[in-house]
């Protein structure tokens, strides 16, 4: 049985050492005062029958994400297509048509409605769709539930209830929350990975009440009783208050013995635990929010622009109907030839105030055309395109998953040319998760050669840029007088990728058992061993291979013991007490296994930031391995142990700023006496029973931390996802705003932060982090905290403000700041009275990493940005973890092709690297951005231009409603005649190609700078429809007053005139339409003279039908207007007088106020790019936006740096030979 | 140098060119095609100086004869406009025009002379032009039925024709509706020096409204027999198809002021010759303050005389060389050379950076 081969393995828990030995009496524990509100709920377990009824009724664990059900479907879409403005209004109208005073039939105004509302809620329909496949999914998982009397069956997820006892296998995931009662392990130990809940990989372990370890097989539940008395469902995953009473005793319970929903159980062969929250109730479901319906910030503009147009409408139907008020009141009695005296409801002279109000709702529809229906439509139909170039582009196309990128919903598109801030995960976004062991300076030396990303990444810029390259040029001259050592080499690049996992180093002097040649080999030595036994892992052997890998809680350690192994000193075994270690020398040949007697283990913890294990090696020799943050072990060194100190100090300064995360070793030999004297408070302070247990031990193992000798500093790169750095760079020059969020802890973010150039060396840190918050946060001090919590709040307040002071108070232009601030912070910085003061904050530093933030933070932080900088924001992530701030933010983009689809589920777009958010962003964000803003205004421009007509011809008809076209005509203008030339510009409009998008990332800013969608060219373009109309309008009733129109003698009736303007308004906005374009394939040529050649098609077919649906236009074309000059020649003047306005606003607007992408496509077009390569070049790189982050701020940094030391070394020079030679090298400076 | 600048994009680039590794990756691989990528040949025209230039000199060069050849055409066009309303009332009934249009018994002939100003060729087309008439006027224009008109099956459909649809029991009106029943009817008669001069009133309506959409089985029926008399009565023995003074009237206008056919006269008349014209001055256009004119007017191949086509080609033309010239004189004060990267954003406010 397995469960055998367990119980043989150690008890892993008292690797554990500031756990274990922990007093096995629970007397000192108190039962937390459960009582009133938030602390209601009752769980009875093994007895989820009571819980079916009424007050302990808890939700089931069924769980839906959907939006809508089929109940609910048609009532909430309808709901939501109507929050749209316009389709309000089209909806009163359509219902208006079926009266007697519509001007049009009702088709005519039902259809597009029908087809508009049908097209968006079948997309609604089908998103939710997929969503409930999804929940189907995950609510059919089984697992094992106690089924009465000792018997396991198993269950759907969806069928458990609160209170069943559950037993859940090895890498399966948590149904619910659980209470943890016995694992496999008999010290009732379970390892977890809570990757969906928080990002981390590493697992976490988690112990159950002692009182609940014999309950460890299925039989012993058969009689198992006991009541849960807890807080209420919160979305806190940290947190947990709560009593078990079991056999009469009450235990309390804190959050080491809850299991989450959504988290998976790891390196443990089964747990057995209660259902505490189930469903909708559990900690994961509590932190999601509801998938909001997410609109562009162009669509909610837009939506004032209807209202505008709204309003206009209001205006012209109440002009038109005073008019018609007037007209039918004192003169219709006069228009014998209508029959006043015989009047219909609406032309009622008598009733001349009722007649106005009912065409008042006639004007309303019969201007109804100033309102785009189509625009809706259009815009879903060039979204919905514009998604599957997304999709189909090719070079977002990841290679290693196999994945492209993938537009999620439509809607947001345009939105992607606008961000502003970027929030990031770190996990699995920007970071694999793996560490690299990559470079170690051991006594005083060097060893390493591979460079790192962030030095390629660096050393790649600095080649680009020739601008920069003769500046960098002249640094590497001083550089070498400075004593700047390391030169960065492009090939680097192309050396064979190392083939084992967490292992990268090279370096000859060390590798294949070289080290032993060295002149400080037992340095070395002494290293590697360090590297060897200094951990907490366990080795796990592959049966079959016979290969070791290594378990760890963070994975530099295991990146520490891959190295080691690869340098000859394999982890082979761990015993209770001893750590088995297989050396190979190189000249014995045959490796050796050593076994180091582990004495003490001084246990690693943030605050601490260092570990110590206290050995006796094969000869007695007792000896402590330390190795902690650099800081941490250097203040800490004996005064013989600081050898190594200033060279170890610059070699980590420089790995800091390869973006590498550094570790310092030391040891300290101690003898027989000393260790017994020190192990014997240590042990006292270990059995210490109450508060002050912690506090007493770190002061105990402090005072054996001290007086170290050092050996050397290691160099692990948190290996980033491939182009991450290039990424950021590129973001920040495009004048992006990058922060991060992330669960991992303050370290290994700011290191990440370094590895990213979002932090450099030179940067201020800002480090806002609440007292205490370090200190185990033992639930025990629950009522403490809500005392110190104000203390807190006001220390964190005070942190903010002095950080403000100081970046106010700063003169430097290169000064750059970076905050970093941790989850417990967050939460007070996040309370509304300070949210503003901390937004403020960190608005005005460069970078922004927060980390240890839980899933509801990183929403919250979202929304802070959001709402506080009313920007827009696009969210990054790959876990369950960034749902909610994926969802949070304007756009959220997911990472797919990693195991977890929750992030994707939730995104907007889902990429599979996070390089492709440049494309995404500066590319078809940028195409996006100007397709649908272009489009919209043309939407506008076209509208005004045919509906006003409508209006100038009421004034002549008596406002009386009739309308100069014919119905047909009106149906063709926005489906046919104008809708599908709009759409090859939303669909195929370029301004420039996409690598000039690459190339100049300041073209990007003219999207959050909203260039194209302001209210200036808003209103240019609708007054430019104003013009148009006036001229369409007046241009046809001055040329057809009432003469003959042709030769024929015949004169102009209404169809003639309508079919003219009609025609006239075609050609207008078709020619409009081009002139506003800037890239013509043949899909612009075919759409937009295609549409007019379709219109007089149209006219043709039309006219050949039967006169019955005809009526005047009857063979209009061909008898009446084709043989008329006067017709043709109209249109010309017509056309060409109306685009005439825009043209000469667009060629002085080209000409004498040229906008960047103007400029760039003459260079293109002039072909100066190819001529003038230098400009070009030198223009290249003047377009990024001056960034304070990314690794080409970093260049510009050391080059000033360097600069300043070369100024100031010259200046020495120049005043010691001042009176050789006053004037030396003077000229030389550039 | 520059070469290197493109591993910007080479990023993404690399991925483009590994080729296909496993058959399974392939399937979610995005094809490559120019069009998918977005990448399709493409003219990008730019407005550089040269074709502003361009443009609006030809349009110049084009409008501005087109404008002087429509304007002669106009000029060419002799018309003879003459109002009549208000001189054909005798001095008594001046304040009672009702009283004298609705009585049958008053005399309705008037006698107009006209003087032709220029030779005018035949064809002279003859017109009536009546103002502050809302033919267009929605009730107006509604209150007809094409069935109707078309064929005899037709008579029934008079829903639209309110209030002249029916006449109590005797069934349906032909043609229904008030267009129809408000037909001009005034007549005219001209003679030069004493000599009848015909007017043709063959083939001033549209072919198509002739052949199909009148018919030549529909005969006028019930026709101004109601309450309440319109305008012109039709002779209930000719078919509709044939009756192109309704024809014509059926045309509704599309503004208050307008001019429709009355015949042809096929003779050329002398300058400075006086036609003598006999009106019937029956139609009531007193009420609604509404003007009556007779127009004689020759035609070119604009039409009838109307300035404004050629104004307009003029004027439009005339402005395009104006802004060409400006243009052209900007150019040479203002140079700014094509694609001069001095004008780029970061160049031009180097300090401000988009703040």
């Amino acid at each position: 049985m397995a469960r055998g081969r367990i119980r043989a393995r150690i008890r892993r828990s008292h690797l554990y050492t500031f756990a274990c030995l922990r007093p096995s009496t629970v007397e000192g524990d108190e039962p937390h005062p459960i009582q009133g509100p938030g602390y209601s709920r009752r769980v009875h377990c093994n007895a989820s029958h009571m819980h079916k009824k009424k007050p302990l009724k808890y939700s089931s664990n069924y769980i839906s994400t959907t939006r809508y059900n089929v109940i609910t479907f048609l009532p909430k879409a309808f709901f939501e297509q109507f929050r749209r403005v316009a389709n309000i209004y089209f909806l009163v109208a359509a219902i208006c048509s079926l009266f007697e005073f519509s001007p049009f039939s009702p088709t005519s105004m039902i259809a597009p409605l029908a087809f508009v509302l049908g097209v968006s809620m079948a997309k609604e329909a089908v998103e939710d769709w997929r969503r409930f496949i999804q929940d189907l999914k995950v609510n059919a998982r089984k697992v094992s539930v106690h089924k009465g009397g000792g018997v396991f069956g198993r269950k759907q997820w969806r069928k458990i209830r609160v209170g069943d006892v559950v037993k859940v296998e090895k890498d399966k995931f948590f149904p619910a929350d659980l209470l943890l009662l016995s694992s496999s392990y008999e010290d009732g130990l379970c390892y977890v990975e809570t990757m969906n809940l928080d990002g981390e990989t590493n697992l976490k372990v988690k112990r159950s009440l002692e009182v609940t370890l014999p309950l460890d097989s299925d039989k012993s539940f058969k009689d198992f009783a006991g009541e849960i008395r807890c807080e209420d469902p919160n979305p806190s995953l940290y947190t947990f208050v709560g009593n078990l009473e079991y056999d009469r005793q009450i235990y309390p319970l804190d959050p080491s013995q809850i299991l989450l929903r959504d988290s998976k159980l790891r390196n443990t062969a089964y747990i057995y635990g209660v259902v505490v929250f189930a469903g909708q109730d559990s900690k994961v479901m509590q932190n999601s929010t509801k998938s909001p319906s997410k609109r562009s910030s162009v669509e909610k503009k837009m939506d004032r622009i209807i209202y505008v147009l709204l309003a206009t409408l209001l205006a012209v139907s109440i002009i038109s109907s005073m008019g018609f008020f007037i007209q039918t009141k004192y003169q219709m009695p006069d228009w014998w030839y209508l029959e006043p005296q015989s009047p219909q409801s609406c032309y009622d002279p008598a009733q001349a105030a009722t007649s106005g109000f009912c065409h008042f709702v006639t004007a309303l529809m019969l201007y109804g055309y100033l309102i785009p229906i189509s625009l809706y439509v259009s815009i879903e139909v060039v979204k919905f395109l514009q998604a599957i170039f997304i999709n189909q582009d090719i070079n977002m196309y990841d290679e290693e998953s196999g994945t492209p990128a993938q537009a999620r919903t439509s809607n947001l598109n345009e939105e992607l040319g606008q961000v502003d801030t970027i929030l990031s995960d770190k996990t699995g976004t920007l970071t694999c998760n793996q560490m690299d062991f990559l470079k170690c300076s051991i006594a005083g030396t060097a060893f390493g050669v591979r460079s790192s990303e962030v030095e390629i990444a660096a050393a790649k810029q600095m080649a680009i840029d020739p601008a920069e390259q003769e500046s960098v040029a002249s640094s590497r001259l001083g550089a070498s007088e400075i004593g700047l050592e390391r030169v960065v080499t492009l090939a680097d690049e192309q050396g064979p990728k190392p083939s084992i996992k967490g292992f990268s180093f090279e370096d000859s002097r060390l590798m294949g058992g070289n080290w032993m040649r060295e002149s400080n080999a037992d340095m070395i030595l002494l290293f590697l061993r360090i590297l060897a036994v200094c951990h907490a892992a366990i080795p796990e052997v592959n049966e079959e291979t016979g290969d070791i890998t290594y378990e760890a809680e963070s994975p530099d350690e295991i990146a520490f013991l891959v190295a080691a192994r690869e340098f000859g000193f394999e982890f082979v075994r761990r015993t209770q007490s001893s750590v088995f270690v297989r050396e190979r020398y190189p000249s014995s040949g045959n490796p050796v296994e050593r076994e180091y007697k582990i004495l003490n283990l001084l246990d690693f913890t943030s605050k601490r930031k260092r570990m110590s294990v206290i050995v006796r090696d094969e000869h007695g020799q007792i000896m402590l391995m330390c190795k902690g943050a650099d800081s941490i072990i250097f203040e800490r060194l004996a005064k013989n142990g600081r050898t190594y100190e200033e060279s170890t100090t610059r070699h980590l300064n420089e790995y800091g700023e390869a973006g590498l995360r550094t570790l310092a070793l030391a040891y300290k030999p101690l003898d027989e006496a000393e260790y017994t004297a020190w192990n014997n408070e240590f042990v006292k302070a270990k059995t210490s029973i109450g508060v002050n247990r912690e506090a007493m031990l770190e002061k105990v193992s402090d005072v054996m931390e001290r007086e170290l000798i050092l050996v050397g500093a290691t160099a692990v790169e948190d290996k980033l996802q491939k182009g991450v750095p290039q990424c950021i760079d590129k973001l920040a020059q495009a004048g992006l705003k990058i922060w991060v969020l992330t669960g991992d802890k303050m370290e290994t973010a700011i290191n990440i932060g370094f590895a990213c150039s979002l932090l450099r060396q030179g940067m201020k840190q800002i480090c806002i982090s609440a007292m205490n918050s370090d200190a185990n946060p033992d639930v025990k001090k629950t009522s403490l905290l809500f005392v110190t919590h104000q203390a807190v709040k006001e220390d964190i307040s005070m942190q903010i403000t002095n950080a403000s002071q100081m970046i106010k108070l700063e003169k430097d232009p290169h000064a750059a700041f970076a905050l970093i601030i941790d989850g417990k912070s967050l939460t007070y910085a996040l309370e509304d009275d300070m949210k503003h003061q901390f937004l403020r904050l960190a608005v005005d530093c460069a970078s922004v990493i927060c980390c240890r933030v839980s899933p509801k933070q990183k929403a919250l932080v979202t929304r802070l940005v959001k709402e506080g900088t009313g920007k827009t924001t696009l969210a990054i992530g790959d876990g369950a973890n960034d749902v909610g701030m994926i969802q949070e933010a304007d756009i959220g983009v997911g990472i797919s092709g990693v195991e977890g689809m929750q992030a994707v589920m939730a995104s907007d777009f889902a990429i599979a690297q996070f390089r492709f958010l440049e494309r995404l962003l500066v590319v078809h964000g940028h195409w996006c951005y100007k397709r649908i803003t272009n489009m919209i205004c043309y939407f506008f421009y076209k509208n005004i231009a045919f509906g006003l007509t409508f209006f100038y011809f009421e004034a002549v008809t008596g406002f009386s409603g009739q309308s100069i076209y014919d119905d047909w005509y009106m149906i063709l203008f926005n489906v046919f005649v104008t809708s599908i030339p709009v759409i090859s510009l939303g669909v195929f409009e370029q301004d420039v190609s996409s690598e000039i998008c690459l190339q100049f990332p300041a073209l990007y800013q003219q999207g959050p700078r909203n260039l194209f969608f302001n209210w200036y060219k808003i209103l240019g373009m609708m007054f430019n429809g104003l013009i148009a109309s006036v001229i369409i309008f007046s241009f046809n009733v001055l040329l057809f007053a009432e003469q003959a129109f042709r030769r024929g003698g015949q004169t102009a009736d209404m169809a003639v005139v309508g079919t003219t303007m009609f025609t006239c308004i075609v050609w207008v906005v078709n020619c409009q339409i081009a002139l506003s374009m800037s890239h013509f394939t043949w899909f612009q040529h075919i759409f937009i003279w295609g549409s007019v050649a379709f219109w007089y098609l149209s006219l043709f077919i039309y006219g050949m039908l039967s006169p019955m649906y005809t009526g005047n236009v009857y063979q209009i074309l061909v008898e009446v207007l084709g043989p008329s000059i006067s017709y043709w020649w109209i249109i010309l003047v017509v056309t060409v007088t109306c685009n005439l306005f825009y043209f000469v606003h667009i060629s002085i607007e080209r000409c004498f106020f040229p906008m960047d992408h103007h400029i760039i496509q003459e260079i293109k077009y002039s072909r100066k790019d190819v001529e003038d390569r230098h400009m070009w070049t030198r223009e290249r790189s003047k377009a990024r936006q001056k960034t304070k982050i990314g690794f080409t701020a970093r260049v510009e940094a050391k080059i000033r740096n360097l600069r300043g030391k070369l100024q100031k070394k010259q200046s020495i020079l120049i005043t010691n030979n001042a009176a050789a030679s006053p004037r030396s090298r003077r000229e030389e400076r550039p | 140098m520059a070469e290197r600048g493109e591993t910007s994009s080479a990023v993404g680039n690399d991925a483009a060119q590994v080729p296909f590794t496993s058959a399974q990756k392939i399937s979610k691989r995005p094809k490559y095609s120019r069009f998918t990528q977005q990448e399709l040949p493409a003219c990008k025209p730019i407005l550089t100086p040269g074709w502003v230039i361009t443009a609006f000199i030809l349009v110049g060069v084009v409008f501005i004869p087109i404008g002087l050849a429509s304007l002669l055409a106009s000029k060419r066009v002799v018309e003879i406009v003459d109002r009549y309303d208000e001189d054909c009332i005798p001095q008594s009934f001046k304040n009672k025009t009702l009283g004298y249009m609705q009585d049958d018994k008053t005399n309705k002939t008037c006698t107009r002379s006209l003087v032709v100003p220029k030779l005018m060729k035949s064809p002279i087309y003859v017109y009536y032009q009546l103002s502050n008439f809302y033919q267009n006027h929605r009730r107006y224009v509604k209150s007809r039925s094409d069935q109707q008109l078309r064929s005899k099956d037709g008579e029934w459909k008079t829903t639209n024709c309110e209030p002249e649809s029916l006449v109590g029991d005797k069934g349906p009106i032909v043609p229904c509706g008030l267009i129809a029943w408000s037909l001009f009817n005034d007549t005219y008669k001209f003679s030069v020096n004493d000599t009848r001069l015909d007017v043709n009133k063959n083939n001033i309506a549209w072919d198509s409204d002739r052949k199909h959409k009148f018919g030549s089985d529909v005969y006028p029926k019930n026709f101004q027999s109601g309450g309440l008399i319109g305008g012109a009565k039709l002779n209930s023995s000719i078919p509709l198809s044939e009756q192109e003074d309704l024809i014509v009237w059926m045309r509704t206008a599309a503004l208050p002021t307008f001019r429709k056919l009355y015949g042809k006269i096929e003779h050329d008349l002398e300058a400075n010759k006086t036609i003598t014209v006999t009106i019937q001055n029956n139609y009531n256009t007193y009420d609604f303050e509404g003007k009556k004119h007779l127009v004689l007017s020759t035609a070119s191949w604009i039409g009838g005389k109307n300035d404004f086509l050629g104004v307009a080609y003029l004027a439009v033309g005339g402005i395009c060389l104006f802004s060409a010239i400006a243009f052209i004189l900007v150019y040479v004060l203002v140079p700014r050379p094509l694609g001069d990267p001095s004008y780029l954003s970061w160049n031009r406010n180097p300090a401000g950076r988009w703040k």
